[in-house]
């Protein structure tokens, strides 16, 4: 493929955040995270082509910046659902039942930890101590933190409708 | 009543604060003293002589890590960095989100003092992904910064220019480690460097540079404001200031409160989090995160310094305590920190990459009843060849032996009768101790 072609799969907007990030760095590899960030934020997540392209634009190898986006946990390399939620899986939130909690939520949603539901809404995933341990225990959906989760909190965060087709409440 | 440098703007609503209420509460006055009528080298003597010790955990004197970074020509030409590590993931922590949220002009503040005594031009803040509410408080902090010439050229009408970047992280857990930090901002992989060189000599791009902990740098102003004296009184102890102190787990009021150091164990734990939930008793707690050794009931009146808890045999840390009680499992505690550091390895070293998937089966096969009675010794050899400093190339993996070889001390029993009776004693509430 040509050089221009691979630049091309970045959108305008895109180019144009990456080159914020370019313009205070010493060089052009440098915003690796911060383009995969960037590209992911429009797109929900890292496509071999966005991936090639980017390498291409931040003069690198497409190997190296695979590798780099593999490293971290929040850079998406297989599409996830529209909405990500990520369960606190660390110590604070085990002693307060988080297991149960995302028992109860890989149940409502027919998925398991790393999954995403057929129809596209949900991905469930593990995640890192959130810090917020003292509303243990906690999950984020999207950018929202839910805390001081219990059965019946979940059951309103996620309740059923009559189709398949599980919504995701405000807090209760 | 006691002085609270750090939370003053912080209420119980947790509102923001924005520019103009931080300087009518006083903000900016430690800025401007250290920029308009102080030398860099006088302010790094003041925070020598106050005792600042790094509050990310390892407890490192601020001021000795300061004072290695080349100065004037020694430096020679290009940039030299401050970092704030605001990668607030240690399991169990939640202090540095408080301080981000509630008041990110103190965290700016306290960076712009520490990057003018080492001379840096450029600042970051390293800031976990999850942590959005924080990245809002502190992007339009900083525009705010800028707007009222705290930031960018001429400072406050001095010659003094500094630069300062929000950097969103994108996880994983070893990025705190500062030279791991400091690759994932140069848009590598986080794994750990070698050290010598120290970042202070060589770090971000090959520069000086220094990594501090937010709570760390919400301190620098206070200390160049008020003074090294004032700083010192604050402590109970032998330790410097204030701390946040945490504590979760089944306790009535889980939270966060900014304490004199070295305040007991047992006021935090009663006092501040209301003590035990009812039906539950204590067994033992990790003093300041998922990477520090248990304590127990004997440990409640020793004060939180960081050599105090050092000599108990275990750490600080991040002076936020995890509270184990006798509903929970102890193995089926540690299997839940030892699966937590084996999955944020970055698998640079064999110890780590290897040696702690190994520990969380030999812990699984325990907490499910299928562990075997050499498999005691089998846990204690990897503690003991893991859990060696030198080891590995860096903290993670001893850090990760902390609560498994001290819980093998303190709950051995329970390890014990996992394995002769072939199932969790605590499943069925009849059999818990």
């Amino acid at each position: 493929m040509k050089q221009a072609n691979l630049i091309s799969a970045l959108s305008d907007r895109e180019l144009a955040d990456i080159d914020k990030e370019i313009a205070h760095a010493p060089y052009r590899c440098a915003v690796a995270i911060d383009a995969l960030k960037i590209v992911q934020q429009y797109r929900g997540w890292v496509s071999d082509e966005s991936l090639r392209a980017l390498a291409n634009y931040l003069e690198m190898s497409a190997e190296e910046l695979e590798g780099i986006a593999t490293f971290y946990n929040l850079i998406f390399r297989k599409p996830v659902g529209e909405k990500v939620i990520l369960v606190c899986d660390s110590v604070s939130c085990w002693i307060k039942d988080s297991d149960k909690i995302t028992r109860q939520i890989a149940e409502k949603l027919g998925i398991g930890l790393g999954e995403t539901t057929p129809d596209g809404q949900y991905t469930l995933l593990p995640v890192t101590c959130l810090g917020a341990c003292d509303c243990a225990p906690v999950l984020m959906v999207g950018e929202k933190l839910h805390k001081n989760l219990d059965g019946d909190k979940i059951d309103k965060l996620f309740s059923a409708g009559d189709s398949a087709v599980v919504k995701l409440g405000e807090e209760p | 009543m006691t002085d609270r440098p750090l939370t003053r703007n912080i209420g119980p609503d947790r509102t923001p604060t924005d520019l103009a209420a931080y300087e009518l509460n006083g903000g900016y006055r430690g800025l401007r003293k250290a920029i308009t009528a102080m030398s860099p080298a006088d302010c790094l003597e003041m925070v020598k002589e106050s005792n600042l010790r790094g509050r990310g955990g390892a407890g490192f004197p601020t001021g000795l890590k300061w004072s290695f970074v080349p100065m004037g020509e020694k430096a020679g030409p290009g940039h030299k960095y401050l970092i704030a590590n605001a990668d607030e993931m240690e399991p169990g922590t939640f202090k540095d989100r408080l301080l981000m949220e509630c008041d990110p002009h103190q965290l700016i503040e306290g960076m712009i003092v520490a990057a003018y005594t080492i001379q840096a031009d450029v600042a970051y803040i390293f800031l976990r992904a999850e942590y959005f509410d924080a990245e809002r408080q502190l992007r339009a902090a900083i525009a705010a910064c800028y707007e009222k010439g705290y930031l960018g050229d001429n400072i406050l009408g001095t010659d003094y220019r500094l630069d300062m970047y929000v950097h969103s992280s994108a996880g994983r857990y070893i990025c705190g480690e500062e030279t791991a930090l400091i690759n994932s901002l140069e848009g590598k992989r986080a794994n750990p460097r070698a050290k010598p060189p120290f970042p202070q000599v060589s770090g971000l791009w090959g520069r000086p540079t220094i990594v501090n902990n937010v709570e760390t740098l919400c301190n620098i102003h206070h200390i160049i404001e008020r003074g090294a004296d004032w700083f010192q009184s604050l402590g109970k102890g032998e330790d410097s200031g204030t701390k946040l102190f945490g504590v979760s787990g089944r306790v009535k009021n889980p939270g966060c409160w900014e304490l004199p150091m070295g305040t007991p164990v047992r006021e935090i734990l009663e006092v501040h989090a209301g003590g035990m939930e009812d039906g539950y008793k204590l067994r033992g707690f990790l003093p300041g995160g998922g990477s520090t050794d248990f304590l127990t009931e004997a440990h409640l009146d020793l004060p939180m310094d960081y050599d105090v808890i050092g000599k108990a045999g275990s750490r600080m840390g991040t002076g936020t305590m995890i509270i184990l009680d006798d509903h929970t499992c102890p193995v089926g505690m540690v299997k839940n920190l030892v699966e937590f550091f084996a999955r944020e390895s970055c698998g640079f070293c064999t110890p780590c990459r290897d040696g702690l998937p190994w520990s969380a089966q030999v812990l699984d096969d325990i907490e499910s009843g299928n562990g075997l009675p050499e498999d005691m010794a089998t846990l204690q050899k990897q503690a003991r060849f893991i859990g060696a400093i030198g080891n590995t190339h860096c903290a993670l993996a001893p850090g990760a032996m902390e609560p498994l070889n001290s819980a093998m001390k303190y709950f051995r029993e329970d390890f014990e009768r996992h394995i002769e009776g072939k199932h969790c004693p605590y499943r069925e509430p009849e059999n818990r101790p």
